[in-house]
């Protein structure tokens, strides 16, 4: 294989003056590349995903879509679907018991549409049968009398558009004034207008659920989703309960990547299930998932670069219009990130961004992998090698030159406080070993097999990006994780460890983290993890390549205050004290406690014969802070970096692209099980690559056209080019074990990256992706 | 008392072999897939429903040796037929040598595409166990993975080519 992975680490003495303690090895500790707890029943199909949820006596939901983008509800007759058989109940929006919206930041958009829908595949009622296809057939005996209305589709045009909400068209307006951009000019300016087409999640697990009423009111929901308990919140407002009534538990989530942050059909399923009293099951199918689930934002980007004739960025100007569809979903997240980070991680003394999330009767948009950053990435580095050819100087020079430091400004007037190498990463993926290929193997062509080049027109193109974002959630919101653990003695006398959190597992692998944190804290080799639910505190979201930092960080606070409660059982028994300077005694190594200083130790499970030691732990990471009237502010908490290199082959009269290398240098902190993180690497490689050469959501007038795997292609292991990652391990102050969260990097600046050697390989002034064969072969962009 | 009429006149019982054991299916609905009868009514929900039409691999299959996407195979065609699911992969329980390097390479992430890849990656090793990457990844080039870009995916397959042809 020559996908490939090196290390790059900081020496002993740099790590430790960032001052991250570094512990002993344990086997399938930090550090290791600890098999997943999950993975044999995922090999062996025994996994339960969440469409795999079956209770007897079920009945299977299903929900109406509006069929329009924009219409007005005249009527909504549900008798013909009510009167066949098989059907236990129809639901609409009079039927919704408490809160009539929902919504992740505000509740703006309805459970069920019922005066008008403001979007294609809107739900407009749902219904509960004995059998799927009953429940089909019900759906589509409801006769719903809509008046068609002129969709507002454009972003821009929405601004002095007619409201298409009673909140309003401008779902967030945030203008960031650093320095002195009105004074300043540079000597070289070069501009442009970019073009990002709707990206979908796609994860391969579709969006479904098992609820069971409890007979007493309530609901138990097992459901894949991101963050349980801001799901169980916006289930109990909407159906009038309280929150100890909505119990949630996380079923095996089938990949996520932010589309499951939003509400889908949570509170349509547990709604079924309290009306019929039976347990109720729904799972979309692959053409619904398209409709049922936020998708990254479309954005169009005004950008103006001014620099120095020896290359130094000066100033900065960009208007960003993200379109974030019909309701608000997490909009006014994603247009702060977008604005935060428009220059890309470089110095630059004065900018002036102004950003617009819109509502429009395009489908919603919200989270996905990248949140913000993923777009304007595309757009700044089409602009530092526009820069870069005005100046004559090497794109890379360039972009070293600028780089961010530890100690630099961002434009929000934040300073990096912690690890920045920008310029690491850049030189990882930019020096790379190239590409060692047959290039006559017709497999290779652009195109493959089916429509394969014309091997003497396929010309080969390199192109380098970078970007970064932000780690947690910023503004002043406070995204804390619960976790407790447990230790006692098991069966066989060895000690045993359980860790409760709530944190959705989502194929990331914080299951394996959450195991290799209690073996190295607690030398415990046997870690149970309690299932995923609402019995404990929040954990936050599985977003913003958080869970790392914030429930790892829980994980290891709750690991903490167990062994502090373990050794001071200890100290009690044998008459010790641990007070002050004293405190240090007594340690936990070696699976045995010891006394530092006289040397005896006991081990850990005569200690634990007492009985288990349980503790919590309430992880928050520090304050921020929001921004200021001129975007300034210390709104974030930590940021992480990556740079791609991409080297590409075109067939420019066909269009065609290949990809055929990637090569990356990601900020990581510190890789804590360097197999994983390269498997995050390569995926999150493969959305950008997706997204640049042939991910996008075809909408017509608001209507989506390609609503299947047909038509909306996602990377196959043919497409997917080979990939040389290389780890920039530099602990980051603060962070457990100075980790980085992984995730997100991957796919911000891979995209630019291919656009980039497209470019390169054509010549072309590509300025919209995804890249189509059309801007290609007809130069149309 | 059948409570779903609405199916009644649609509706078959028939029998299926499937892993070298017979199940029952009564009064299946006949527009029922193999996917949903494995999943929803036989209690072998290891075929996973990505798409249902075709385009994933997740759902895949053997029927009588030949890879197929349960999802695209009505349940009442398979009568007479022999099929084998990811549940039948491996003796009782224990992990077969493309299971085991899966778990080794790193390849599963949320694991959705996994129990169709070990489907069909057991089938292209015993159809032609010295495939080059590149046929790989053609041959596998039917299932999505959204989560790992396949290069854990690709190391597995390439380990247990190694460990075979060494054996
Ligand atoms: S579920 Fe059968 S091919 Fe996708
Ligand atoms: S591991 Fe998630 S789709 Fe493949």
């Amino acid at each position: 294989m020559r996908s490939g992975q090196r290390r790059r680490t900081t020496t002993a003495a740099q790590a430790s003056a960032t001052g991250t303690t570094t512990r002993e090895r344990v086997g399938g500790g930090i550090g290791s590349d600890a098999e997943r707890p999950d993975g044999v029943p995922k090999v062996q199909g025994r996994f339960g995903f969440s469409s795999d949820a079956f209770a007897e006596g079920m009945l299977w939901g299903r929900t109406l879509r509006s069929p329009h983008a924009a219409a007005r509800i005249r009527s909504i007759d549900t008798s013909g679907a009510e009167q066949l058989d098989g059907v236990e109940v129809v639901i609409t929006a009079a039927d919704v018991p408490g809160r009539a919206t929902f919504g992740l930041e505000h509740p703006d958009q309805p459970v069920f549409a019922s005066d008008v829908v403001r979007y294609q595949g809107e739900p407009v009622a749902a219904v509960a049968a004995v059998h799927p296809e009953i429940a089909r057939r019900a759906v589509e005996a409801i006769a719903v009398d809509y008046e068609p209305l002129d969709p507002l589709i454009d972003a821009e045009a929405a601004v002095d558009a007619d409201p298409i909400h009673p909140d309003g068209n401008v779902v967030r307006h945030i203008e960031i004034v650093h320095g002195t951009p009105d004074e300043i000019t540079g000597s070289v300016v070069v501009e442009g207008t970019y073009e990002i087409g709707m990206q979908d999640q796609a994860f391969m697990g579709p969006e479904s659920g098992l609820a069971i009423p409890d007979g007493d009111g309530g609901v138990d929901l097992y459901i894949s989703t991101q963050w349980l308990h801001v799901d169980r919140d916006q289930v109990a407002a909407c159906l009038a309960l309280e929150p100890e009534q909505v119990r949630l538990t996380l079923s095996g989530v089938g990949g996520a990547f932010g589309a499951r942050e939003d509400v889908s059909l949570q509170v349509h399923v547990c709604l079924l299930a309290l009306r019929t009293g039976q347990p109720v099951k729904m799972v979309y199918s692959r053409e619904e998932s398209f409709f049922g689930h936020v998708h990254r934002h479309p954005a169009r980007m005004h950008y103006r670069h001014h620099a120095d004739h020896d290359g130094t960025l000066v100033k900065v100007e960009a208007s960003l219009w993200f379109d974030g569809g019909a309701y608000a979903s997490s909009s006014t997240a994603v247009i702060s990130n977008a604005c935060s980070f428009a220059p890309g991680p470089y110095r630059v003394a004065h900018a002036h961004v102004r950003g617009w999330a819109m509502r429009t009767n395009n489908p919603p948009c919200g989270a996905m992998r990248g949140f913000g950053s993923v777009q304007v990435c595309m757009a700044h580095e089409a602009q530092m090698d526009k820069l870069a050819a005005a100046l004559d100087i090497d794109p890379v020079e360039l972009r070293l030159s600028n780089a961010l430091r530890t100690g630099d400004q961002l434009i929000t007037g934040q300073r990096i406080t912690g690890v920045a190498p920008v310029a690491e990463c850049i030189r990882a993926a930019a020096d790379a070993p190239p590409l060692d290929d047959d290039r006559d193997e017709p497999l290779r062509f652009p195109g493959g097999t089916g429509r394969t080049a014309d091997r003497h027109h396929v010309r080969r193109g390199t192109g380098v990006a970078v970007g970064f974002k932000n780690l947690m959630y910023s503004e002043g919101f406070d995204d804390f994780s619960t976790a407790a653990v447990r230790l006692e003695v098991g069966a066989d006398g060895a000690p045993v460890a359980t860790v409760h959190c709530a944190a959705a597992e989502v194929g990331q692998g914080f299951v394996t983290l959450a195991q290799q944190i209690v073996r190295t804290e607690l030398w415990a080799q046997v870690v149970h993890l309690h299932q995923a639910d609402t019995a404990i505190g929040s954990a936050g979201s599985t977003s913003a390549s958080r869970q790392t930092w914030m429930s790892g960080g829980a994980v290891q606070g709750a690991c903490d205050r167990v062994r502090e409660r373990l050794l001071q059982r200890v100290a009690d028994r044998r008459g010790i004290d641990l007070t002050g300077a004293r405190r240090e005694v007594l340690a936990l190594r070696d699976g045995e406690i010891r006394h530092v200083d006289d040397g005896w130790s006991v081990p850990l499970g005569e200690a634990l014969e007492d009985g288990p030691v349980e503790a919590n732990y309430e992880h928050h990471h520090v304050r921020t802070d929001p921004f200021d009237e001129r975007g300034q502010g210390d709104a974030h908490v930590s940021f992480v970096f990556a740079a791609h290199r991409a080297v590409v082959d075109v067939d420019p009269e066909l269009g065609l692209v290949r990809v055929q290398q990637l090569t990356t240098g990601q900020d990581v902190g510190r890789a804590l099980n360097p197999r994983a993180v390269i498997g995050q690497i390569e995926g999150g490689i493969a959305q950008g690559v997706g997204l640049a050469v042939m991910e996008e959501i075809v909408l017509d007038e608001g209507c989506i056209a390609n609503p299947s795997f047909t038509d909306y292609l996602i990377p196959t292991a043919l497409d997917m080019p080979v990939v040389d990652a290389t780890l920039i391990e530099q602990p980051e102050p603060g962070a457990p074990y100075g980790a980085k969260g992984v995730g997100e990097p991957p796919t911000i600046s891979s995209t630019p990256a291919v656009v980039a050697a497209i470019r390169d390989a054509t010549g072309l002034d590509l300025r919209r992706v995804p890249v189509r064969p059309d801007d290609i072969a007809l130069r149309r962009s | 008392m059948t409570r779903h009429d609405t199916l009644r006149e649609e509706s078959v019982a028939y029998g299926l072999h499937i892993n070298g054991r017979d199940h029952a299916v009564q009064a299946g609905w006949l527009g029922e897939s193999l996917l949903y009868v494995l999943r929803e009514r036989l209690g072998l929900p290891g075929a996973k429903n990505a798409c249902e039409q075709g385009e994933c691999g997740s759902c895949s299959v053997l029927l009588d040796g030949v890879l197929v996407c349960s999802c695209c195979v009505l349940a009442a065609d398979a009568v007479g037929s022999d099929v084998r699911t990811v549940e039948g992969m491996g003796d009782d329980g224990e992990l077969t040598d493309v299971q085991q390097a899966f778990l080794e390479a790193g390849a599963v992430q949320c694991g959705f595409c996994i129990p169709g890849l070990i489907v069909a990656v057991h089938d292209l090793l015993d159809r032609r166990p010295d495939a080059d990457e590149l046929s790989v990844r053609e041959a596998i080039s039917g299932n999505l993975c959204r989560c790992t870009g396949y290069g854990r995916i690709l190391a597995a397959v390439a380990a247990v080519q190694r460990e075979r042809a060494g054996a």
